[in-house]
């Protein structure tokens, strides 16, 4: 949790306050790493919607930072592991992109947080499950963007 | 005259089977792929992840299988078993019986509600009966094709699956068809079996609930294995802390009749035990090997890693006697050999590592097909003709003619296509069918009418999602003229519906909100298509897999997120444009680098389709390193095989040979590439890289300075014109390969060794044979060899992997001294002569040549294929290719397969007119881009250039090469002024459907 943004209180008007949240899924690993998720009918929250990209480097910060401006209150960037790639290395920009947006978000006085990048395979629809669980249950703790709290 | 079939039939639908299918669908030739089980996809769907590089198995075959399964060329034949064939090379007739999957496979629409409901829960076979299925079931989730099919033993007719199909595919009485169809040839890849463990009953296994075998431990590791991918003991789910894998069970053993090698367990072993310690912390994996075989690319150093980061435990020479349970913890009591004695260490849980046997039908098949088998039960096949089974017109490839890993499998499966292919190259084009669409409606300028259709998927959808709820929202929605409901979007009857709708409304975009893109786009983007729309109009809404499926107790707000994907569906749809395949034409002729027995074979294969070859020899000469080989293999000599190779190369008319040539200079891409020499200039629309590798020159142990000290191939030399004189000879292995400099392991000079050890033994008996080594490597038939010279006498000594053997001496005697692991002590031997068995070393102009053509190599400084397991002779530029040593060292059988899959790989390629380029790639917008380059290096595929602009040459700009574009969209991501563009994928289409999910929506 970061210094900048005040926790958000459980007990007030936030009670029955929803996440919103932006999953962008690169089409060749996480995608499918949804899908096995529905095909295997692993139970999540309701609270993102995904985007999906050919390639998680497609991902531009721009787009990150979009979603935040209109008042998403986390963002998750899923890709292939390192290595697995189906464009060769595409998610080794990813890497440094995220990286360098998480340093912006704190100077923009975001929780870095709010952002999250993982490595999710075609198998692995268990660990899309769980990624979604516990970033749901970050953004929850971190409370609504400040932006749209106004 | 004959008249031929340009049709090929393939049997075995694993990655081999696939790969082949694909080659030649994509080469102009009609394929019929006949599976025995219900789905594609063979062992390697079972596997969790592949190693050296621990790419998730599925992940990376997946794609193959669904484009087998789309292929318009290919028709697949699953549950399907081959009865005769009958006819001759060319033209002939193949009988099949196809059993009855009980379901319509034309109306299943795989949504799987027949199962979820079906009451008999049977054995799952590809879980190796660690979980449960259904008696109505698919093998695995991703199945290809997705049809459910009914299990005849387990089901019990109850009638539950019938009453749930919505789609009414079930057809309980549905015979078994008999089938006949004409194919020009036929390509065997039916697989192998695994040991059966229970055979080698001292380890327990089926008895021992903690004893499990390699490929149920494969399930284990993967997430949709039993457990999730966590490691548990069978016998009370806990998590075990030490693990043992045996290596060797049911290979190298006499007792149960299999002498050879399996060549895969040993990495497959290291593979599972890294994984293991991935998946389940605290995990200390021990694994017993004879021998530790990490002869592919990388693998040397993936042991080392296993060892070093990953804390597995390799133990060596050692052979594991017997496993026995303590009845009250129910751990193991693994009893081995070592140093000469036996030790016992207890574990919790044993994996054998089982070995690979004959597919069970081999024997079936070598019968109704009439082709031979080998002494081992796999399909006979000859060191220079790898591919070809007995009977001609009938081919081999992958692990049916020899156990071995999927890079070899892969490659062979291309190679077993240019077999096929070269013998109905004259009737190429006649079986296959290209599909005629009407003219595309031009919608530019018109305003978006956007059509959606939302799908119920059964009960799949329409059971959570309140689907009406969405159909009416659609219809609320900017740009959205028109919307209804389906049971099944994908159904035949909905396609026809949603053309007619198109037609009625002037629909001009087309969203589907039901299942996944990734299965089910091109389905509907054919659809559209068809009635006159481009195909990139179309986007889909994923409101089954990753809404209701994983919303299932939440049906408000999964119908909410349902909406909301389709509105963001709509966002995107509203600005979609039509994109265009721009063709480039291609040249038909192919560029050979090298003439040894890679480039010989490959430009062979492409001459023998038709097409012409211009082979780039650096030498004087043709024949490369074959020269050198004397010993037979099988019942010829390598040399003999060269000239008659040479000799082809010479009478072919369309082989143009460019000796003493070097390449200078390449630039083109894929289609279109020039290639300067240093004497001519060259077009070509591929080129097959072919340059071999080069022995080791050792300074080590005098050898230069002492006559006594000589290499392997010398040794051959003096054993062909009989100059051996010697009483005592001693061989060391590794000399240049697994050190600190070379740090991977040769490949071939074990065999080598074997081969030389033998052909001493066999000049006179009385010459004594000492070899000194780390492991003997003579993976698959060819631990044969290793059997041999134990037989004949030679003696082996086992020294450590990082102690090598010293040689010194007075001048008049040769000594050796090593540190024999065996007997635990220094063993002296002195030798008459003394022969280092050197390792090979790419070549040194590797490197020029890869910054030419602009591929990579590795970082031993080989070439670098595309992708290490289902791309190995291909390289990530498209057009560029690779084969034989040039890639690793390997065998002559080896290079022959793989220098004719390269050939195929081209192919794909030359026999065709032109190229279709990817719709989705990447554009620039040059009255934006400035020509600053940041794009230029985050393009893996090298389709990126800074030029200068041709009215104007002081200002720069960027060009994007839409022949190597493979559309990932890194360029754009990377572009600081806005000026790269991803079709498709445009950053205002990905920012419409940011703002739309963030809008709110309706509740």
């Amino acid at each position: 949790m970061s210094a900048t943004e005040a926790k958000h209180e459980i007990g007030s008007a936030g009670e029955e306050w929803d996440p919103k949240i932006i999953v962008f899924c690169c089409n060749w690993c996480s995608y499918a790493g949804a899908d096995l998720a529905g095909v295997s009918r692993l139970q999540m929250p309701t609270d993102f919607r995904v985007i999906r990209t050919m390639c998680s480097a497609r991902v531009d910060p721009e787009f990150v930072l979009r979603a935040f401006a209109k008042g998403a209150d986390g963002v998750l960037v899923a890709g292939c592991h390192p290595a697995d790639c189906h464009y060769i290395g595409g998610n080794y920009r990813t890497r440094r992109r995220i990286a360098m947006l998480r340093m912006l978000l704190e100077q923009y006085g975001f929780d870095p947080d709010r952002l999250k990048l993982e490595w999710i395979s075609a198998s692995e629809g268990e660990k899309f499950q769980k990624t979604i669980r516990e970033f749901t249950e970050k953004i929850r703790e971190i409370g609504p963007n400040p932006i749209t709290e106004d | 005259m004959m008249s031929k079939v340009g049709a090929v039939m393939v049997i075995g639908g694993g990655i081999s089977g696939v790969q082949t299918s694909l080659d030649l669908a994509d080469s102009g030739f009609k394929v019929y792929l006949v599976e025995k089980r219900a789905s594609i996809g063979g062992t390697m769907a079972q596997l969790d992840k592949t190693f050296p590089t621990n790419d998730c198995s599925m992940c990376i075959m997946a794609p193959k299988l669904v484009a087998a399964g789309r292929h318009h060329n290919i028709e697949l034949i699953t549950n399907a078993d081959v009865e005769e064939i009958n006819g001759v090379p060319g033209d002939f007739r193949v009988t099949l019986k196809r059993r009855t999957l009980r379901v319509d496979e034309n109306k299943c629409t795989g949504c799987g509600v027949c199962a979820e409901k079906c009451p008999v829960e049977t054995v799952d076979e590809y879980n190796q009966g660690m979980k449960k299925r259904k008696a109505i079931f698919v093998m695995y989730p991703q199945a290809v094709p997705l049809v459910f099919s009914i299990d005849k033993e387990a089901c019990i007719g109850c009638g539950v699956c019938y009453e749930e199909c919505r789609a009414k595919a079930v057809v309980y009485e549905k015979p078994d068809e008999a089938l006949e169809i004409s194919v020009g040839a036929v390509i065997l890849s039916p697989g192998f079996d695994e040991f059966d463990a229970r055979l080698k009953k001292e380890y327990g296994y089926g008895h021992y609930k903690n004893v499990v075998t390699s490929i149920e431990f494969e399930r284990m590791l993967s997430a949709t294995g039993p457990y999730f991918g966590a490691v548990l003991r069978p016998s009370d789910g806990e998590i075990p802390k030490k693990v043992a894998f045996i290596q060797c069970v049911g290979s190298r053993d006499e007792q149960v009749g299999n002498t050879y090698c399996s060549s895969v367990c040993c990495m497959y072993a290291i593979k599972e035990a890294i994984i293991a310690g991935e998946h389940t912390a605290g995990l200390k994996p021990t694994i017993f090997f004879m021998d530790v075989r990490a002869v592919g690319k990388e693998f040397e150093n993936y042991r080392e890693r296993a060892e070093k980061e990953y804390g597995v435990i390799i133990r060596r020479g050692t052979r594991v006697a017997s496993v026995e349970e303590d009845t009250a913890t129910k751990n193991l009591l693994v009893r081995y050999s070592e140093n000469g004695g036996i030790a016992t260490e207890e574990f919790d849980m044993v994996v054998l590592s089982v070995g690979m046997r004959p597919s069970e039908d081999a024997e079936k098949l070598s019968r109704r097909l009439d082709f031979r088998l080998n002494k081992h039960g796999f399909c006979e096949t000859d060191v220079f003709s790898p591919l070809c089974t007995s009977r001609p017109g009938i081919f081999v490839s992958g692990s049916f003619a020899s156990p071995k890993d999927i890079p070899t499998t892969v490659a062979e499966a291309s190679g077993a296509a240019a077999k096929a292919a070269a013998l109905i190259a004259d009737v190429r084009n006649t079986q296959v069918t290209v599909k005629e669409y009407p003219a595309e409606i031009d919608v530019t300028g018109q305003e978006p009418r956007v059509g959606v259709f939302v799908c119920h998927c059964g009960i799949n959808i329409g059971g959570v999602v309140k689907v009406p709820s969405v159909v009416e929202y659609a219809k609320t929605l900017p740009g959205v003229v028109y919307a209804e409901e389906n049971l099944y979007t994908c159904s035949s009857d909905t396609q026809e519906k949603i053309k007619a709708m198109i037609k009625e409304h002037n629909l001009n975009r087309v969203v589907v909100a039901s299942c996944t893109p990734r299965t089910h786009e091109p389905l509907f983007q054919n659809t559209i298509r068809e009635a006159g729309l481009n195909t990139y109009l179309f986007e889909m809404a994923n409101i089954r897999d990753q809404c209701s499926w994983i919303h299932m107790h939440e049906p408000e707000k999964a119908s909410k997120k349902a909406r909301d994907l389709v509105r963001m569906a709509v966002a995107k749809a509203r600005l979609l444009e039509p994109l265009k395949k721009s063709s480039i034409p291609v040249n038909h002729s192919t560029i050979v680098i090298g003439g040894g027995l890679a480039g010989m074979t490959a430009a062979l294969e492409v001459s023998a389709q038709g097409f012409p070859v211009h082979i780039i020899e650096k030498t004087g000469q043709l024949g490369g390193s074959l020269a050198r080989l004397y010993h037979k293999e099988g019942t010829r000599e390598p040399r003999e095989y060269m000239n008659e190779l040479i000799a082809k190369v010479r009478d072919a008319k369309n082989i143009t040979v460019h000796l003493d040539s070097e390449v200078k200079d390449v630039t083109g891409f894929v289609g279109n590439f020039k290639v300067k020499t240093s004497g001519d200039e060259i077009e070509s629309g591929v080129i097959i890289v072919a340059t071999g590798a080069t022995d080791y020159k050792p300074s080590e142990h005098s050898y230069g300075k002492d006559k006594r000290v000589i290499t392997q191939l010398e040794l051959e030399q003096k054993l062909e014109d009989k100059s051996l004189r010697a009483k005592k000879i001693a061989m060391i292995q590794c000399v240049g390969s697994r050190n600190e400099q070379v740090p991977y392991c040769s490949r071939i000079c074990c065999v080598t060794a074997m081969k030389n050890a033998i052909a001493v033994k066999r000049q006179n008996h009385a010459t004594e044979v000492y070899v000194f080594h780390k492991d003997i490597r003579t993976y698959g038939f060819r631990e044969e060899l290793y059997k041999e010279a134990c037989e004949l006498g030679v003696k082996f000594i086992r020294f450590p992997e990082e102690d090598m053997p010293r040689v010194g001496g007075n001048g008049d005697q040769l000594e050796v001294i090593a540190h024999d692991t065996v007997l635990g002590e220094d063993v002296l031997v002195k030798p008459d002569i003394l022969v280092l068995s050197v390792g090979i070393r790419p070549n040194e102009g590797n490197e020029e040549l890869a910054k030419m053509l602009k591929v990579p190599l590795s970082k031993d400084k080989y070439f670098l294929e595309a992708h290490m397991k289902l791309r190995p002779v291909d390289f990530a530029t498209e057009g560029i290719f690779l084969a034989g040593s040039a890639h690793w060292p390997k065998f002559i059988d080896e290079v022959i397969a793989q220098a004719s899959g390269a050939a195929t790989r081209a192919m794909t390629i030359i026999s065709k007119d032109e190229l279709e380029t990817e719709g989705i790639i990447a554009a620039v917008n040059e009255d934006i881009c400035d020509g600053c380059g940041i794009c230029e290096p985050t393009c893996e595929y090298k389709a990126i250039q800074v030029v200068k602009v041709s009215e104007n040459p002081e200002r720069l700009k960027v060009a994007v090469n839409e022949g190597l574009c493979k559309g990932c969209g890194a360029c754009v991501a990377a572009c600081p002024s806005g000026a790269m563009e991803q079709k498709g994928f445009k950053s205002s289409q990905v920012i419409a459907m940011i703002d739309s999910a963030l809008e709110g929506g309706d509740s």
